[in-house]
């Protein structure tokens, strides 16, 4: 039973969530089409006795929120493409000092300035590599401002949890669509607190000694135990070092860590999977489309489904094989010239079945699109 | 507190040449935290990149060796959760003044209470003696094997004219004077800039011909004069140390909590 229903944008959606999952921080620089989150939270966050800062950029703003997670605050900022681009900075010292935020990407079309005001998916990979180094990384996405509700309080969890960046690749028409919100009662969905060491003052205290399961107990900074955060290979006591044992064993921990909880961090949802003949996999506001097309088809009588990915990095490279398997076609539905298609050929047995169904030019894509694609695909022409 | 109380003595010796002025300035700032009587919990450093910003590493408070040039935004989103706890920001001079250059300015028009510390020794030394945006005109370094045609910045004039609330400039050489500006300047409540004279014999000095270490500490003593001095009026090259700018005017965090008091009220 949800509390308040309203009638909302997907970026309101975003905002709803976070604040329900505790976020108490929040810095960022306005750019279309985020600015709403910043607005609705600059309104919002001050009432609850948060904060909310406009920084100079996006560079200081993903700085702002990693030195107000280090004292023990829930953390968000949110930008678009070009903002996106000049936070990876600070996106790969959150990853290598284990700091937990929420970075969200209303994505627009690139490259560059692009198109500031309608819709793309093309920072898929950007997510997933933008920062250079070796990492892991979680990024999430949605179709439904439901869906953008619960996904964004799993982003904050999951950040909690293994003390980690994740990225919420909303888009365009996602964050500007309006359509009902259920908000959970308090309580209604568990939220994540980040652990705390239980070691006392005075003690040796290891900040970057991870558990056996990986995670990291840390003390709040202006707490009792005082420790160096580095964006260097760091020790145990996080003090820079290069020692080929310290370098190998930190790089692991901080994969491992994400990936050895794969299955935990996995979201999707499937729609008439089981027998599909044609698997469309899509995400975002593609997936809507594509959802429309299957409920289309089906009820005229084809076998079509559709897998609806929101955990997109780490790929979720098991499911997709395992529901890929039976299925003749697969059709991945994406605004991107194939960044997903390129992780799904990966991922199953025969990928010269997997065909692509996109658009590039700065629209939604349609379900006629996709039929189109469907069409050539079994040789019935457009 | 004895000053050695305040280091991580396991993580000595430090990094820094022989000659180099940095860590008489971390010498200072120990000076002054122990004269206030500073716990140590309650001090956070943040530092960005470069050899100044291995300070961090050193002090036995809550530490943040951040990125180059993004110190000080770092160290807003910690001052603004905590806003009781004390805020250094030791930063270079390319740090500061380069990369790092926007948000410095933007954190001096803030006011935000914490006191930043401009390790300026004109050079890059930690990638091997490039120019700076404090090199000045007609200096030798590695990129500038031709000398350079940049002029410097003023970190005095800079930081006033972008509203900081505290301004003052010392040298290695003038520990005491250090010292006491540094105690000055944690205390003052607003954002406070320090530009500290510090010498890089290894690379500015040797590049420019500047002598060794001792060499280099007595010009520090020869073309500084005290603010205000008559010296500097027959001499205009003369570069003036002391404390610039002092005044109250509202702090950042403080102005905060009255945005919060008018959400509140609705």
């Amino acid at each position: 039973m949800s509390e308040i229903v309203k009638f909302v944008q997907g970026n309101e959606a975003c905002v709803e969530a976070a604040l329900y999952a505790g976020m108490d921080f929040f810095a960022g620089y306005p750019i279309t089409p985020s600015t709403e989150i910043a607005e609705l939270i600059a309104v919002r966050l001050p009432q609850k006795g948060g904060i909310f800062v406009q920084m100079e950029d996006e560079i200081a703003s993903i700085c702002a929120i990693i030195g107000a997670s280090l004292t023990g605050r829930k953390v968000m900022t949110a930008t678009s493409g070009p903002g996106f681009s000049l936070m990876q900075e600070g996106l790969g010292y959150a990853v290598m000092a284990e700091i937990p935020c929420v970075v969200v990407n209303v994505q627009r079309g690139g490259p560059s300035t692009g198109l500031p005001t309608k819709v793309s998916q093309g920072d898929v990979n950007q997510a997933r590599w933008g920062t250079h180094g070796d990492h892991a990384i979680i990024a999430l996405t949605a179709s439904t401002h439901q869906d953008v509700f619960s996904i964004t309080v799993d982003a904050f969890n999951f950040s909690e949890t293994y003390r980690t960046p994740v990225i919420l690749l909303f888009d365009e028409v996602l964050g500007h669509m309006r359509e009902r919100l259920d908000i959970p009662k308090a309580g209604e969905v568990p939220l994540v607190d980040r652990l705390r060491t239980s070691v006392p003052e005075g003690v040796d205290y290891h900040p970057y000694l991870p558990r056996e399961d990986g995670r990291l107990p840390m003390s709040d900074f202006g707490g009792v135990h005082r420790y160096n955060v580095t964006g260097l290979f760091h020790d145990m006591w996080g003090f820079p070092s290069e020692d080929p044992q310290v370098v190998h064993e930190l790089l692991r921990h901080l994969v491992d860590k994400i990936d050895n909880h794969a299955n935990e961090i996995m979201r999707c949802k499937e729609y008439y999977v089981e027998d599909a003949e044609t698997l469309l996999i899509s995400y975002g506001s593609s997936a809507r489309s594509a959802l429309h097309l299957v409920a289309d088809r089906r009820q005229r009588g084809d076998r079509i489904g559709l897998l609806e990915l929101q955990t997109l990095w780490p790929f979720p490279t098991m499911l997709v094989q395992e529901k890929c398997r039976k299925a003749r076609y697969v059709i991945v539905v994406e605004m991107n010239m194939g960044q997903m298609l390129q992780s799904v050929k990966m991922s199953v047995e025969r990928p010269e079945r997997v065909f692509l169904a996109n658009r590039v030019d700065g629209t939604l894509i349609t379900p006629f699109d996709i039929r189109n694609v469907l069409r050539l695909i079994q040789g019935k022409g457009v | 507190m004895a000053t050695k109380d305040y280091v991580r003595e396991r993580f000595f010796p430090h990094i820094w040449c022989p000659g180099c002025g940095h860590g008489i300035v971390l010498n200072g700032l120990l000076r002054a935290i122990e004269k206030i009587g500073l716990n140590k919990n309650d001090i956070v450093m943040v530092s960005g990149i470069g050899c100044s910003s291995r300070i961090a590493g050193y002090v036995d408070f809550h530490t943040l060796h951040a990125l180059h040039g993004r110190a000080l935004a770092f160290a807003l989103g910690v001052k603004m959760s905590r806003p009781e706890l004390t805020i250094l920001v030791p930063m270079g001079d390319g740090d500061a003044l380069a990369i790092g250059g926007n948000h410095f300015i933007h954190a001096c028009r803030r006011n935000i209470d914490m006191t930043a510390i401009v390790m300026n020794n004109r050079i890059y030394g930690m990638t091997g003696g490039q120019y700076s945006p404090l090199s000045g005109f007609g200096t030798l370094a590695t990129t500038a094997p031709y000398s350079t045609i940049d002029s410097d910045f003023d970190v005095v004039q800079i930081a006033a004219g972008a509203g900081a609330s505290f301004v003052a400039r010392t040298t290695s050489y003038h520990v005491q004077q250090m010292a006491s500006i540094l105690e000055e300047a944690i205390r003052h409540k607003g954002f406070s800039v320090v530009e500290v004279m510090s010498p890089c014999p290894t690379y500015f000095g040797r590049k420019n011909k500047e002598g060794g270490a001792v060499d280099m500490m007595e010009r520090l003593k020869n073309v500084t004069v005290p603010v205000g001095s008559k010296a500097k009026q027959e001499n205009p090259s003369l570069i003036e140390r002391g404390v610039f700018v002092k005044k109250e005017i509202p702090e950042y965090c403080a102005e905060y909590q009255k945005v919060i008091e008018r959400a509140m009220k609705g």
